[in-house]
């Protein structure tokens, strides 16, 4: 599923809604969770998922192409747990579905 | 404090208009219809966020590690999130607070 299939499918279960409002509401969303995890700032989604950074230690790293290395400063990853609910939904309903793109 | 769904119907009330109810069943419908597609097997990428994946993982033997006994860890899909470039680029631009 793409975003703009996400979007489809929101407008259907929310007739009374215009087209151009749910694809706003759904980039909206997605910009607050961008926002919150790049200042920092964990998402806790109760029965979806939690959202919070996790943090790199520096490293020494190299360039592939000329062998040299570099020094590379810590940093943060995203990182996402799924919750209960979504993880017990995944599973058992994987034998009734293949897994698509 | 962590933002949860109760944030986001908020946001949707102050910047797009919508009535708190319409907010309110914004935010649900948008992670159930998350959870559904995953539920039913189907990938889920959001273009500017990133890409929520499954994969099946076969048994593999486990361990209790209170009590050291063997458990066998049965097979399971499980769900994994791969940021995108521009996400993954913002937070790494995030200078820690402590």
């Amino acid at each position: 599923m793409t975003k703009s299939e996400l979007i489809e499918s929101l407008a259907k279960q929310q007739p009374h809604l215009a087209l151009k409002d749910v694809e706003l509401a759904v980039k909206c969303i997605i910009e607050k969770m961008n926002q919150a995890l790049s200042s920092g700032e964990r998402i806790e989604i109760r029965g979806f998922g939690s959202f919070s950074l996790h943090k790199r230690p520096p490293r020494v790293g190299r360039n592939p192409k000329s062998g040299e290395s570099v020094a590379l400063s810590e940093k943060y990853v995203p990182h996402f747990k799924p919750g209960k609910e979504l993880r017990d939904r995944v599973n058992d309903s994987s034998n009734q579905y293949q897994i698509i793109d | 404090m962590a933002l949860t769904k109760a944030n986001f119907a908020d946001t949707l009330f102050d910047e797009l208009g919508l009535n708190k109810r319409e907010a309110k069943d914004m935010v649900e419908f948008f992670f159930e219809e998350i959870k559904s597609s995953l539920e039913q097997g189907k990938q889920v990428k959001i273009s500017g966020f990133g890409k929520f994946e499954l994969r099946d993982k076969s048994s593999r033997p486990g361990r209790n590690p209170k009590t050291g006994e063997e458990i066998p860890i049965t097979a399971r899909r499980v769900v994994t999130f791969r940021s995108g470039q521009k996400l993954k680029a913002r937070v790494e631009a995030y200078v820690g607070s402590e």
